[in-house]
């Protein structure tokens, strides 16, 4: 069914030798390729397309160009999507969304009745009343929220991210762009020349110009030959500049890739929205912009009804009518709101067609068909000196409207970037100020309309940003273009005493909607717009921004200017969730074993951005494999992948005099081969990390640092050293080492089994000391540690290395059974042990004092980093102590996180808490009241429901308080 | 139908006009008992509360742009209590009762929307800081519970148990997590301030702080002098800027902490679902649109500029958390300006100068503390500077004493 299509030369964009079927609403819809869904649609007389937000009022396409909300269509596979923008080619299957019962009769539209009920705001004024009833009532409300339905089981598609520079983005390739983008390729420049519809050329493609349509199409053709042919420009369509960000980063939504463009200038040619009529019914299926209107007949060779007819506020409407007339569509009228028109020509050019013209009249009302679900009639009124309505002048039947009041310019991107947004009362006229440096305006968006000044604005703007590039000298002369035709009716909006005049059609807001949000005392424009919600639908004010602040203005008897219009935000579209992510990247690290785990089985669980065994096995059998690993280390020997652990390495005459400064302990005389524990305290004097200082040299150290604070740490050691001027190089070589901890009474045995050239007796290699090898052709750093309080050699290599290192330490430790042990296993001997781990033992709050490590701290040295603190915090009445506990094992064990509470009151928690198969029985750390911290004292722990256990305090450590055998 | 909307319908007038919610900005005084500078949710809800409880309604609210413009607008509406300090519980929870009744004592509906806030947690430190959460806050009388991801898939289907390859281990599941229609809480305010005499000037920025010695006794603004006796400074993001005019310095960094929206589209997500390792929390509001937020810059400034970096980091985890999100579509992001402490709690009370009271330091969760701050806040004034003890604990001096009030959880480590 192809009644409404016109003959060719009309429907540029169309192919008519491929016809294609789509499917709306059930039914079967036959367009061709280059259609729109829109297009399509209409071209099957099928204006009405949606149902709106609030009132479910028939909708149909106003813009055609994806500008406003009437054409929110659902998909399959998505909600809101624009049918004026999706090409029939890739969607066919599509419905409406947002009503109840189906679009033609939607059973909702009761709500358009009753919207007498409804006031702007009408829900901050009721609903709340007996207290309790909201929650009623907001079930209720909440159902009729949203416009389509989210698909909730879709998978992400495909979707991915590139890079882009240029020297110059030019945005929009309507006859600005396109003149800037050759002007500027010309000299040199590298151009990205982004439009947002399928072919380039923007008005050119459909606005008529000159009333004999002379100049358009070898416009258009000699500036699309020339950019094609030039190789300095790369053209984007169908691809839309999004958000402009600092220093000209712009992201470029194609099809499922968004382009992050770097742009050195950006020529903004985005042109402008052009602007609606406010009056009764203006929202009716039909009424379209004569942009819109000329999109369908010139680009989709589409009649919008048979009779039409055009609503003036500007000479650029006339020559709609002209179009459509010389399309074959009758044009029933052109009704001017202003008492006469510019160019005397236009007049001429109409009579020669017998189109009656009402000049200084408006459409008062418009009238739907039978079904309401399109334009059957519009009323015309007479307009008095002052632009109020007077009487009827006479009714029109007609199935469409074009209606223009103006054009404003499509300021998003420059605003955005800072710019301001400024209007003339007196010429109506806008104006954008105090753009960023290095953006540069073109065409209509710079208020230039006419089409020898836009190219030549076009030109100029090219040649602002090459000597913005230094890419052509300063020239003075080079004055720019001046406006040159009005373009903006002052007042289109025509108030009914029955009302429906939208000045939003995303939110159903009507002219009273507006007038009352500022009588009730929102009278700022921001206030307004977060009263009445004016602006935040989908189309973020393209068409009601102005005017709402007419009407603003007006009631509050300021300027247009003054009022403003809402803060400009990216996106300047909807852009979809899956364009932002794009392709799933998760950046987790994996140290040089990782394989040989998984080999092993292992539970790999998140530690900071690293992935680490918890312990070998299925998880179902955790506890199991937690003291089985224990057990090996207590009574054999075991290995643990210990390569996430922070590597820091100080260089420098000043190396020894940095640690003292920024550790608590002293370091100046540590002796070369010896380790030092080291805690850093921040300037509240809370512990913050840990870790071994190992002095390689007299100016050499590497220090050890906890998996996720290792980053916090070199940060603050390059901040502090900025002010100490220490000489000190520091690096973070974390990532450059791996390191694996061998531990148990048969450490000695399994290197020794291997070919290490380090004398691993205790005599030459005691506890704490650091020795440098081989093991095989394997350089190594050693280092006698003791976290888990055994004999244990940490053993630190480059990473490249470390797998040979872990299959020579598995095969030397096979025939005394070694086992690799994970992180939990680690936790529960280091807390036999009574060690703490930062971060888990310690808080935001935790001095050295509360957790017992005043022995590392050097009170002689004159400062460190958080001394002051830390003697202010030391000094004053403690309020809770890191104490060991056992629990009797008839009671529920205690968990992490639980509280310890004494006499009603909460005084500390529970840090760490496991059943010890070494010590027989539950251990574990927690902050109690410092009376009840001595050995043998009672405590209240409250555990999972609320259940009272109490614990013993305990002396540190749990397991060979001697210490004797990590010094075996 | 409730009835104020049936005399609507049946009437000619917009019912409402008679007693407009804001009245327009009057002529500035020379003087007024107290001046508050800043008319955001804080500044208002002090005012409102000093004309009801204290009878103190000679009042000038100072507002440099429009009511509420500030971080009042621009936060994401998250209401809850389940904090890890006994000091903020019990702040916070005071201020999710006063949420309860606003609508009611307004007579303006604040659509104060219980639905409750569920945090996830990917590592073994998290569980263990959410057990401790949860524990603090039952004591203290909140509905907070740590739940298995059995439950957690009950409460939300659509969730991705295991988003970026980071597991959900639990929730933390806070009954008592509320959203609300954040602007109409400074309206309500508002109103209900003025109805009592007090007044609200808009665009007026206050330029300098007039002392007498150690007192401050006026300000001068764009509009004129003003005198007065007592002062509150209300102005979130620009507190150490305002702190540096008044002639003393705030232990405050500022940073850009953005947030987004999509388009609305039928409701499917009922709590507040967040998760920290993934800095991303989501929510649905009552228009059906998802607003999203995540971790503030990494950098301080006083800009609310956009940045796509941050849109693209945080609708990542957004998608990975729902993949099915990845076909709805963001229409706006924006940013306010948080001033953080460096214990994530408010800085409340005295201040060096005398008679010049201090809310700032509200960092990321001002919003949900307006209504207990108003009252405290009113209460200090009213009773000439003597401290209520429900804000003692935030006093500006415990930076000196290091006497911190730590919200910041319990940091994720592992050895």
């Amino acid at each position: 069914m192809t009644r409404s299509r016109l003959d060719a030369p009309f429907g540029q964009w169309i192919d008519r030798s491929e016809s294609v079927d789509i499917r709306f609403e059930g039914k079967t819809y036959s367009g061709f390729m280059g259609d729109t869904v829109a297009s399509a649609l209409i071209a099957n007389q099928q204006w009405l397309l949606s149902r709106s937000f609030k009132y479910h009022r028939p909708r149909g396409p106003l813009t055609l160009c994806g500008h406003d909300a009437n054409t929110l269509v659902q998909l399959p596979e998505a909600p809101n999507r624009l049918a004026d923008e999706l090409p029939i080619s890739e969607h066919r299957v599509i419905n409406a969304q947002n009503y109840s019962g189906s679009l033609e009769r939607d059973r909702n539209q009761l709500l358009d009745s009753l919207g007498r009920f409804m006031p702007v705001g009408f829900y901050y004024k009721a609903f709340y009343k007996p207290f309790g009833s909201w929650r009623f009532w907001e079930r209720i409300i909440r159902r009729k929220a949203g416009l389509g339905v989210a698909n909730l089981t879709i998978e992400p598609r495909y979707t991915d991210k590139q890079y882009l520079f240029h020297d110059i983005a030019i945005i929009g390739g309507g006859p600005a762009g396109l003149s800037a983008a050759l002007t500027a390729a010309q000299a040199g420049a590298s151009v990205l020349l982004i439009d947002d519809q399928p072919h380039l050329g923007g008005s050119l493609n459909y606005h008529r110009f000159d009333i004999d349509a002379a100049e358009r199409a070898p416009t258009l053709n000699h500036l699309r030959t020339q950019i094609l042919d030039n190789d300095n420009i790369r053209v984007l369509t169908s691809a839309t500049c999004n958000g402009w960000f600092t220093d000209h980063y712009l992201p470029v939504l194609q099809g499922s890739r968004m382009y992050k463009v770097r742009a050195k200038a950006c020529i903004l040619a985005s042109g402008s929205s052009e602007q609606h009529v406010v009056f009764r019914h203006n929202d009716l299926p039909g009424i379209a912009l004569c942009s819109a209107i000329d999109r369908l007949i010139m680009l989709y060779g589409v009649a919008p009804a048979q009779r039409l007819a055009v609503l003036a506020g500007n000479d650029q409407a006339y020559l709609t009518a002209l179009n459509a007339h010389d399309a074959g569509i009758a044009v029933c009228g052109v009704i001017d709101m202003r008492a006469a028109c510019d160019d005397a020509n236009l007049v001429t050019a109409l009579q020669a067609r017998h189109i009656p013209l009402f000049s200084h009249a408006t459409v008062f009302e418009a009238h739907a068909n039978s079904p309401g679900h399109q334009l059957a009639a519009i009323d015309i009124h007479r307009l008095d000196s002052h632009g109020a309505v007077t009487e009827h002048w006479t009714t029109l039947a007609c199935g469409a409207l074009a209606v223009s009041s103006g054009f404003m310019p499509a300021y998003q991107l420059a605003c955005q970037g800072g710019a301001r947004l400024s209007y003339d009362d007196g010429s109506a006229l806008f104006s954008l100020t105090e753009l960023p440096e290095g953006m540069f305006l073109a065409g209509s968006v710079n208020s230039i309309h006419a089409l020898h000044a836009v190219l030549a604005d076009g030109a100029h703007s090219a040649r602002q940003a090459l000597r913005h590039l230094g890419l052509a000298p300063v020239d003075s002369r080079d004055d720019g273009v001046s406006c040159d035709v009005s373009v903006n009716h002052p007042w289109p909006i025509f108030q009914h005493p029955k009302g429906r005049e939208f000045v939003d059609f995303d939110e159903d807001l009507q002219i009273k909607d507006i007038v009352n949000s500022t009588r009730q005392g929102y009278r700022d424009i921001q206030l307004v717009k977060r009263f009445s919600t004016v602006g935040m639908g989908p189309s973020q004010g393209r068409h009601s921004a102005l005017p709402t602040a007419r009407l603003v203005a007006h009631a509050t008897q300021r300027s247009v200017s003054e009022t403003g219009v809402t803060t400009a935000r990216p996106p300047v579209k909807p852009e979809p969730l899956g364009l932002l992510a794009g392709r799933r990247f998760d950046p987790a690290r994996k140290t040089p074993l990782d394989q040989r785990h998984r080999a092993l089985n292992a539970h790999m669980v998140p530690a900071g951005n690293w992935r680490r065994p918890a312990f070998y096995g299925a998880p179902q059998a955790r506890d199991r494999w937690v003291q089985e690993e224990a057990l090996a280390v207590r009574t054999n020997v075991g290995l643990i992948d210990v390569s996430t652990l922070g590597g820091i390495e100080l260089r420098g005459v000043d190396a020894a005099q940095f640690l003292n400064r920024f550790y608590t302990f002293a370091f100046l005389k540590q002796p070369i081969g010896k380790t030092r524990y080291v805690v850093f305290t921040n300037e509240q004097g809370v512990v913050s990390d840990d870790g071994v200082a190992a002095r390689i040299g007299a100016d050499h150290f590497y220090v050890t640092a906890t998996t996720t604070g290792v980053d916090t740490m070199v940060r603050e050691m390059l901040r502090w050293n900025a002010q100490w001027r220490l000489n000190v190089d520091i690096a973070n070589v974390t990532s450059a080492f791996a390191a694996i901890n061998v531990a148990g009474p048969n450490a000695r045995a399994v290197l020794d089994a291997t070919d290490c050239s380090i004398d691993l007796s205790n005599d030459a290699f005691p506890y704490l000391a650091y020795r440098e090898g081989h093991l095989g052709a394997i350089p190594v750093r050693m280092m006698r540690v003791g976290f888990v309080g055994e004999l244990g050699y940490e053993l630190h290599v480059p990473s490249m290395l470390a797998a040979s290192l872990w299959d020579m330490l598995m095969n030397a430790g096979d025939p005394l059974t070694i086992r690799p042990f994970g992180v939990e296993a680690q936790r529960l001997l280091r807390l036999e042990k009574g060690h703490i781990i930062i971060g888990q033992d310690t808080d935001g709050m935790t001095h050295p004092g509360e957790v017992g490590l005043d022995w590392a701290i050097n009170r002689q040295k004159p400062f460190f980093v958080g001394r002051r603190a830390v003697d202010i915090v030391m000094a004053a009445d403690p309020c809770r102590q890191l104490v060991g506990f056992t629990v009797n094992s008839t009671c529920p064990q205690p968990k992490e996180g639980h509280l310890v509470i004494k006499a009603g009151d909460i005084v500390g928690h529970v840090t760490s808490c496991e059943h010890s198969p070494t010590v027989g029985g539950v251990i574990g750390l927690a902050y109690v009241h410092p009376q009840d911290a001595a050995p043998d004292s009672l405590f209240e722990v409250r555990t999972d429901q609320g259940v009272s256990v109490l614990a013993r305090v305990c002396a540190l450590p749990f397991y060979d308080p001697a210490n004797a055998r990590q010094a075996l | 139908m409730p009835f104020g909307l049936l005399k609507y319908g049946l009437g000619k007038d917009y019912p409402f006009e008679r007693e407009p919610d804001l009245p327009a900005t009057p002529t500035l005084k020379q003087h007024y008992d107290v001046v508050i500078i800043g008319g955001g949710g804080h500044g208002v809800a002090t005012a409102y509360y000093l004309a009801k409880y204290h009878g103190i309604t000679n009042v000038a609210i100072l507002e440099k742009a429009y009511l509420g413009g500030g971080n009042t607008a621009r936060n994401t509406a998250v209401i809850r209590s389940n904090y890890l300090t006994p000091q903020g519980v019990r702040f916070y929870s005071e201020s999710v009762k006063l949420f309860e009744r606003l609508s009611n004592e307004f007579d303006f509906n604040i659509m104060y929307s219980q639905r409750g806030q569920l945090t996830l947690a990917h590592t073994d430190a998290t569980v263990r800081a959410f057990r401790q959460r949860a524990e603090v806050n039952t004591h203290f009388g909140g509905r907070t519970e740590l739940i298995d991801p059995h439950h957690i898939a009950e409460l939300v289907p659509t969730l991705n148990l295991n988003p970026a390859n980071m597991p959900v281990l639990a929730g933390l599941w806070h009954k008592d997590g509320a959203t609300a229609r954040h602007d109409a809480v400074a309206w309500g305010y508002a109103k209900g301030a003025t109805q009592r005499g007090v007044e609200l000037h808009q665009l007026t920025e206050v330029i300098d702080i007039i002392k007498e010695g150690d007192r401050a006794v006026g300000v001068k603004t764009n509009r004129g002098t003003v005198h007065c006796r007592s002062i509150v400074q209300a102005v979130a993001g620009y507190s150490a800027v305002l702190a540096g005019i008044a002639g003393f310095k705030l232990p405050l960094v500022s940073y850009p902490l953005q947030a987004m929206v999509t388009q609305p589209v039928k409701p499917f997500l009922d709590p507040l679902v967040s998760s920290s390792a993934l800095h991303c929390y989501v929510q649905q509001t009552s228009r059906g649109e998802l607003v999203f937020g995540g971790g503030s810059d990494p950098y301080p400034l006083y800009n609310t500029r956009s940045t796509l970096e941050l849109k693209e980091s945080l609708i990542a985890h957004a998608v990975e958390m729902f993949p099915f999100m990845s076909e709805m579509q963001l229409l706006r992001q924006w940013a306010g300006i948080t001033d953080m402490t460096s214990d994530y709690s408010p800085i409340m009370g005295l201040s060096p100068l005398r008679h010049y009271y201090l809310d700032a330091g509200w960092g990321t969760w001002g919003f949900k503390a307006t209504p207990i701050c108003g009252q405290t806040m009113a209460e200090l004034v009213a009773n000439d500077g003597k401290v209520p003890d429900l804000i003692a604990p935030f006093a500006l001096d415990r930076f000196d004493h290091f006497k911190q009030v730590n919200e910041m959880g319990a940091t994720a480590a592992s050895h």
